[in-house]
């Protein structure tokens, strides 16, 4: 019980801080027709990349070494950002498909 | 060996282009969907056959996302013949893909190892080179009806991922 309390406790925290420091966005990604839409993206580090695939066949948003975002036809993945950077993601099963995020503190 | 392998290869996919190249009075919207149709399962064939003998992790994910992708084609292409009452009509460019797919079938089931990997990759750029060469200067330019044409124009580019994706993998066997 006092556990509990304390959890619950510490995730109001939490959340109180989140909103203090920044509101986290969510920023959607279209997969369609082969292409992400917007295919270069700026985001904060705590923002989220809702990736929606609209096409008949699975992709991914893949940074190497980094992130694998594997998106099955029709279906829709959020990805949280956590690190500040600037990177190239592509999709594994089609290496034409490209893009770019920028992550800023 | 190899080699000799090659230059069949280039050969064959040479006749293949010619003749893909004369039956150029176009072809009807029902010749366009099964030649459409055949080379897909003409790939996922070569693809459930590598994954049944290749033992190399990225040839065999290679090959499944053939089987996935070229399904999700196909299951959509005969959804549209369905709507549209178009029934898939058999020809030349059919039959000749058919039949360079039995040759190379039959070349690719004496291969084992990291030869099947290599002949089968090989051949996986090679065939989608030719595919997408025809999509992009036959198939596509002779359809008629506006969604077969589209679902052509998002499958070049599916198929054009594909290509590059064997490249890469070829790459990798290196
Ligand atoms: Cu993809």
């Amino acid at each position: 019980m006092v556990l509990q309390l304390k959890a619950w406790i510490s995730v109001v925290l939490i959340m109180g801080l989140g909103s203090i420091a920044a509101r986290a966005e969510t920023i959607r990604v279209t997969i369609e027709k082969m292409v992400f839409t917007p295919a270069v993206i700026t985001a904060k580090v705590g923002d989220r990349i809702e990736w929606i695939n609209k096409d008949i066949v699975d992709h991914t948003a893949t940074v190497k070494g980094r992130w694998d975002v594997v998106i099955s036809s029709g279906k829709a993945v959020t990805l949280q950002l956590e690190r500040a950077e600037s990177v190239d993601f592509y999709c594994r099963f089609h290496p034409n498909m490209k893009g770019r995020v920028t992550v800023t503190p | 060996m190899f080699c000799r392998t090659m230059t069949a290869l280039a050969v064959l996919s040479l006749l293949g282009s010619t003749h893909l190249a004369h039956a150029a009075d176009k072809p009807t919207d029902p010749q366009i969907a099964h030649i459409a149709y055949t080379a897909g399962i003409i790939d996922v064939e070569a693809a459930k056959l590598a994954i049944a003998k290749s033992k190399n992790k990225d040839v065999v994910a290679f090959a499944r996302d053939m089987v996935r992708d070229h399904d999700a084609v196909n299951t959509q292409a005969l959804a549209l013949v369905k709507k549209l009452k178009v029934t898939p009509e058999d020809n030349d460019t059919s039959r000749s893909l058919v039949k360079a797919a039995t040759v190379e079938r039959a070349k690719l089931d004496k291969f084992d190892g990291a030869a099947f990997d290599k002949a089968y990759v090989t051949n996986e750029v090679a065939y989608h080179k030719q595919v997408n060469g025809a999509l992009e200067t036959l198939l596509i330019p002779s359809a008629k009806n506006a969604e077969l044409k589209s679902l052509l124009e998002t499958g070049l580019k599916i198929f054009q991922g594909h290509e590059q994706h064997a490249e890469h993998v070829a790459a990798g066997l290196k």
